[in-house]
């Protein structure tokens, strides 16, 4: 009987009644996801993932200005059929420098979790054009803009700076070389080349991605992003069946 | 309060501080869209400089020809009026951008124009959900809860011309979120796709309208609060803390429409999906349950089936809701103990979801009959008993091993759609149907055949 008559105090009370809501919708989410912030075993342990390429990081940010979360999921869920299509399951150390996360919420198209190297940057460039030319049911929507649009990476450097604030490991060397890293990934007859895999590592690939050698495109920046996805992790290093990977 | 307020009536408290602000503001952006070397951003603050242009004309015109008066002994309906038309406006818009990219999906080679890259499926999808959510969604809960609130505590709205504010501020955030989107200005971060600034802006809008709903319950002559405002006071104030965490990033720079979000990886899939799912359990259900909780007694006169009950489904529900997120990141990389945790509290959230459908539902004892006569009584059960189908689909549906059938599929948008049309739809029409004749002064709506 009593517990209704102390409501009425809450009812009559603007202000307990907020400090209660407050109370009350906080605890869930401090329970839940702080702990992720300081649990060690929430991020495996595993060589090989590194931050983005001035390329790739401009081809993801058109990734995400496209929407394309909206019908392709980046995370492989350790069910047979996933891991029989797309390969090994998704690890949390693989987007641990994705700022924002890419995993979606709906497959209309296939997941892109492990997309890299899955096709040629020309079969890239002709389904990005247009997608029913290369797979007829394709609902995908055509990207022609992003091979006649050069890609304005003025700011890329301020990206890269701004990534390094939230805690990406990105060198001063990485950001002062910025503009001529992203130049020279995109030209395979760069003398930088060699400068740009020293600062990312031997596996960055050093191509003309869209196929025209006259100008750096957007089409460039996301094929390259593509062609990147799911291949840095060295899974030799990974083992699934250790005690501290058994989450 | 019905005593006509006298023509020599000073103007709503604030008129020329907005004033001022509108001016500065629209200076500002127009600098800011001056020295931007971003095309994007140079845009949206021409949009933005343009909005304090028209309100800064409208308030001085208001001011000198002294249309603009207070009256304070009357209830604010005009703001209300308002609301009621820009929620059907929005409504059309977001419902007919939805029929749009359906008709992408099923005839692809029709729908897209490889020369209009701004209308690929991508960039309108976030625009048919903002604009079905925050634009229909969210016109129809500010519009119905300055109606309940000022009914419920016999107060006019508080602030002067702080509720217009929120009315035109709001609406001047869904056309800066809209055109970001259509531009390519997105966070990624679903349903909260806007960038930094739009954000920044929404916060100043929502931090008003929370002291304006505040204020006006401080002046109520009402000992209690009503149990409609409760959830509409949930609603802001989670919205508000979700809305801050989920968006905490930083700007590429003060001149540049990028930001990068704080949080990365698995961290930031379980914020998103808490922002994320509780943006239906505090914008798409613990709003419209206030709706519920005052239309529904109103329109069948008669009270609430169960105070009790009330006061026992809110707290569960607003508890229990914040903990379901990590349903939507099942078999993902999400440590598993964080997704059995969701799992069990969304299997939870089935009760009282339940307690608040019984609720509305059983307030229709002793005027079942009015089922037969009152179409909008029709509407309005409906959308209860959509309400209860989706939230027992719910909890089905975040069982690990059903999740892993539905999850990336068109379940979760049919889930989806039968929430937000069947409950948020049915209930917000029925919500219109009953304030259009109350505020135009009007005995009933133009045609009940029409609403059958």
């Amino acid at each position: 009987m009593s517990v209704w008559k102390h409501h009425t105090k809450v009812e009559r009370n603007s202000l307990l009644l907020v400090i209660g809501i407050l109370i009350v919708v906080s605890i869930g989410g401090l329970v839940e996801i702080a702990p992720l912030f300081w649990l060690q075993g929430t991020i495996e342990k595993v060589g090989g993932v590194r931050p983005y390429t001035p390329l790739e990081l401009n081809g993801r940010d058109i990734y995400v200005r496209e929407g394309c979360y909206v019908c392709h999921s980046q995370m492989i869920r350790p069910l047979r059929d996933e891991v029989e299509r797309y390969g090994h399951y998704s690890l949390a150390a693989e987007s641990m420098y994705d700022h924002p996360f890419q995993w979606g919420s709906k497959r209309t198209g296939p997941d892109l979790a492990r997309v890299g190297g899955k096709y040629s940057d020309s079969w890239h460039r002709d389904h990005l054009i247009d997608p029913r030319s290369v797979v007829p049911e394709s609902v995908m929507p055509p990207y022609k803009f992003l091979a006649e649009k050069e890609l304005d990476y003025r700011d890329v450097a301020d990206r890269m700076k701004t990534l390094r604030a939230e805690g990406v490991p990105y060198t001063a060397d990485q950001i002062a070389n910025a503009k001529k890293d992203l130049e020279a990934q995109a030209d395979p007859f760069s003398t930088d080349a060699v400068a740009m895999r020293d600062r990312y590592g031997g596996k960055a690939a050093n191509r003309d991605f869209d196929g025209d050698p006259d100008k750096i495109t957007e089409m460039d920046a996301l094929v390259a992003y593509l062609q990147m996805l799911g291949t840095t992790v060295d899974f030799k290093s990974y083992k699934a069946q250790s005690p501290e990977n058994m989450r | 309060m019905s005593a006509p307020s006298t023509p020599t009536a000073s103007p709503p408290a604030g008129s020329g501080g907005l004033l001022l602000f509108s001016a500065v503001g629209a200076l500002v952006a127009f600098f800011c869209a001056g020295l931007s070397q971003d095309p994007i951003f140079r845009l949206q603050a021409e949009t933005f400089a343009l909005a304090g242009v028209i309100a800064a004309f409208f308030l001085t015109a208001g001011l000198s020809g002294g249309t603009l008066r207070d009256e304070p002994d009357r209830y604010s309906d005009n703001v209300i009026k308002a609301g009621v038309i820009a929620t059907m406006f929005w409504s059309a818009a977001g419902l007919l951008v939805g029929v749009i990219i359906a008709a992408q999906l099923s005839w692809p080679r029709i729908f897209y124009f490889p020369e209009a890259g701004w209308l690929n499926f991508g960039r309108l999808r976030p625009l048919h959900t903002s604009a079905v959510v925050f634009a229909f969604g969210g016109n129809a809960l500010i519009a119905t809860s300055f109606w309940v609130v000022q009914r419920t505590c016999k107060a006019r709205l508080a602030g002067g011309i702080a509720p217009w504010f929120v009315f035109w501020g709001y609406q001047l955030f869904i056309v800066l979120a809209a055109t970001g989107y259509l531009m390519g200005a997105t966070q990624s971060r679903e349903y909260a796709e806007p960038e930094w600034y739009t954000d920044l802006w929404l916060t100043v809008v929502w931090v008003t309208y929370l002291l304006v709903f505040l204020g006006t319950i401080w002046k109520r002559k009402e000992p209690h609060i009503y149990v409609a405002n409760w959830f509409y006071l949930a609603f802001i104030v989670t919205i508000a803390l979700l809305h801050l965490v989920n968006n905490a990033g930083l700007p590429v720079g003060l001149l540049n429409h990028k930001s990068y979000g704080v949080f990365s990886g698995v961290q930031d899939a379980l914020v998103q999906w808490w922002y994320g799912h509780n943006a239906v359990g505090f914008f798409l259900t613990a709003g419209f349950l206030a709706m519920m909780y005052y239309y529904v007694p109103k329109r069948v006169e008669r009270p609430v089936y169960s105070y009790r009950l009330s006061i026992v489904h809110f707290w569960s529900l607003i508890f229990i809701y914040i903990w379901a997120g990590p349903h939507h990141l099942h078999y993902t990389a999400l440590p598993q103990w964080a997704q059995t945790l969701g799992m069990t509290f969304s299997i939870m959230l089935w009760m009282p979801s339940w307690g608040g459908m019984i609720n509305g539902l059983m307030t229709l004892s002793g005027a079942w009959d009015k089922l037969r006569t009152d179409p909008v009584v029709r509407m309005m059960v409906v959308s209860i008993a959509f309400y209860g189908m989706a939230t027992f689909e719910g909890p089905v549906m975040s069982i690990r091993a059903v999740n892993a059938l539905s999850h990336y599929t068109d379940w979760t948008i049919g889930h989806v759609h039968s929430g937000a049309l069947g409950w948020v739809g049915f209930i917000s029409f029925g919500a219109v149907y009953c304030m259009v004749p109350w505020l135009w002064k009007k005995p009933a709506m133009y045609s009940n055949k029409l609403i059958e």
